[in-house]
């Protein structure tokens, strides 16, 4: 760094800076802060309103979580959600990846306004399809049924996927398949061994992002299946747990926690990487 | 094995198999490279969007399904209904409030985080937290810190004097408090893509341009308004209206910390047609309702294209 005049005008600015990120820090996490305290707290200390709510009066406590484990359905929510998102990204890969690559060097003109066509499915939100989708999962016999969101994610997470791969497939330059094709590859060929193995960070970028998108997903599930066993993570703990007979806040918030934190994380790392792609797609190759 | 012919002055691998006439041939390659996915999407978002409309224009209940066609009766019936202007206005309210503080809140943001520092990453991870961890999740944690008994937001202001010794706001289940406290939720749930957006959009300013504004003697604002706002416009255009139509179109907030209430005060369109067309099994005053942001879509996508266009020809 460049030494700076050290003034109080600089203090001043340092002190502003990170005072003003602190303060988005604390409000961003803060939701996550309470769930981790809460998750340990005694329910002698969480209801007792003379009590200061944000340290412990007594004893850190794992019941919550041991109630969490044994007495709700949280692990099958969580192999569920496992499960649709393994089907889901596999999906999403097999029919995306094909049609990234080919909407980047085989499109041309009509690839362009398929592209546009990709990008304004994501105007269509899943709020205004799913009271016909549940007509049309109980046309095809899979209401209640965790394979009714296997069949419809990937309708909203091959477009994203496309678009992402777009973006990685455009900053490879088209030499590599060409040098392929004089070596006697066709050109599937040579997006199978040449392309794709030099892609599979845009891939993996892929993976991640669909399984977010899965684990995030709300509406559909809500309102496709009914049976307690069969919700994803993100459906189930706000509708058994939370409007359910009793608030049991501290298997609640264990629950929210748990399920949030590995996701959260593996995606943190991810992000700079999603967008990236996601820009990289706007560019025109 | 693979032999070796020679095609038109290019060497291929001719595999032997009538297959090899699609592999070979880019212009039945790229079709049929992308048709699967096209037509998964069009299977799945185009056809649920013509029954959508098909829908609204018929009496269809979960109870009966047979198709009757009976136009616009339905779309009447819903206008003439109180609660549809409260979700208008609702949903109109709910979505430019949180979406003008959002815009501003992220470039604050993203000009604070544009700079490195020591404890960067750590700082920006906690920021992105609500964006990277299952939504309906963290809003459950913000359900109990605005509990009606236990709330610790509630706690500290009375600590700090803030608030008096008798003072405590029932943040879900007062009116207007309801509807700030949804906006305030969703402010913080879109706040840190909105920044990620923004600092994407920093980093594809040109650094020469912004040297040069300098050399020029321009001061921290005036290349803040003169130079890094305009040259980011195109993808803060974008970015805003995807926002606006995501947050017009987002029930999971409002699902989970109000359901619409108290006495419909927070209640949205979508969250309105899940009531009516799920719950209440009205499918067609259902699709209808939700088919009230249609125009919205339409207006962004135009929008969207027109900017596209632009981009295209400079």
């Amino acid at each position: 760094m460049v030494e700076e005049k050290k003034g109080v005008k600089w203090i001043f600015l340092k002190f502003a800076h990170f005072g003003t990120l602190a303060i988005f820090a604390f409000f961003a996490s803060l939701p996550f802060l309470w769930m981790l305290i809460t998750t340990f707290k005694q329910d002698a200390d969480l209801y007792n309103r003379a009590n200061n709510p944000f340290i412990f009066n007594m004893a850190p406590t794992l019941s919550h979580i041991e109630y969490l484990f044994t007495e709700t359905q949280f692990v099958q929510w969580l192999i569920n959600t496992a499960f649709v998102g393994v089907l889901v990204v596999a999906i999403t890969l097999v029919l995306a990846i094909p049609a990234g690559y080919s909407l980047v060097r085989l499109g041309g003109r009509w690839g362009e306004a398929i592209g546009i066509g990709i990008f304004l499915t994501y105007l269509i939100a899943p709020t205004i399809l799913f009271i016909p989708m549940s007509r049309v999962v109980a046309t095809v016999g899979l209401q209640d049924s965790l394979w009714s969101l296997v069949l419809v994610f990937p309708s909203f997470t091959i477009p994203f996927a496309i678009w992402l791969l777009m973006g990685f497939f455009k900053a490879i330059p088209p030499d590599l398949e060409e040098a392929a094709m004089i070596d006697g590859y066709s050109r599937f060929g040579a997006f199978i061994r040449m392309v794709l193995p030099i892609s599979t960070s845009g891939i993996l970028t892929v993976v991640i992002f669909s399984f977010t998108l899965v684990v995030q997903e709300y509406i559909y599930t809500l309102t496709f299946v009914t049976a307690a066993s069969k919700y994803t993570v993100s459906v189930g703990v706000p509708t058994f747990l939370v409007h359910g007979d009793v608030y049991n806040w501290g298997g609640l918030m264990a629950g929210c926690l748990i399920a949030s934190l590995p996701i959260a994380i593996v995606y943190n790392f991810f992000v700079d990487r999603f967008i990236g792609g996601l820009t990289m797609g706007a560019v025109k190759g | 094995m693979d032999s070796l012919q020679e095609h038109g002055g290019k060497s291929v691998i001719n595999r032997g198999g009538r297959l090899s006439f699609f592999f070979d041939n880019e212009k039945f390659l790229g079709p049929i490279m992308i048709a699967p996915a096209v037509i998964y999407v069009l299977a799945l978002v185009g056809y649920p969007l013509i029954l959508a409309f098909a829908y609204s224009l018929s009496d269809i209940t979960v109870g009966s399904v047979d198709y009757n066609f009976v136009g616009l009766s339905t779309f009447r019936s819903i206008i003439e209904e109180p609660e549809f202007r409260i979700a208008l206005k609702n949903t109109i309210l709910f979505t430019f409030v949180s979406m003008a503080i959002v815009v501003v809140l992220a470039k604050i943001l993203a000009l604070l985080l544009v700079k490195d520092f020591k404890g960067k990453f750590f700082v920006r991870a906690l920021i992105l937290m609500p964006y990277v961890a299952p939504i309906s999740l963290g809003v459950i944690g913000w359900l109990w810190m605005l509990d009606s008994i236990y709330s610790p937001i509630n706690w500290l202001l009375q600590r700090t004097g803030l608030f008096g010794p008798d003072f405590w706001p029932m943040w879900l289940g007062t009116p207007g408090l309801a509807m700030a406290s949804i906006i305030t939720v969703h402010v913080w749930r879109m706040l840190p893509l909105a920044m990620i957006i923004m600092l994407a959009g920093l980093a594809s300013i040109p650094k020469d341009i912004q040297d040069a504004a300098l050399v020029d003697g321009a001061g921290y604002f005036r290349r803040l308004f003169q130079v890094t706002i305009p040259m980011m416009l195109p993808i803060m255009l974008v970015a805003v209206l995807f926002g606006i139509v995501f947050t017009a179109t987002d029930i999971i907030i409002i699902l989970v910390l109000t359901r619409g209430g108290p006495y419909d005060s927070t209640q949205v369109l979508v969250s309105q047609a899940f009531y009516i067309g799920i719950d209440a099994g009205d499918l067609a005053g259902g699709a209808a309702t939700a088919l009230f942001l249609f125009p919205l879509l339409l207006a962004v996508a135009i929008l969207m294209l027109k900017i596209a266009r632009r981009s295209e020809v400079t």
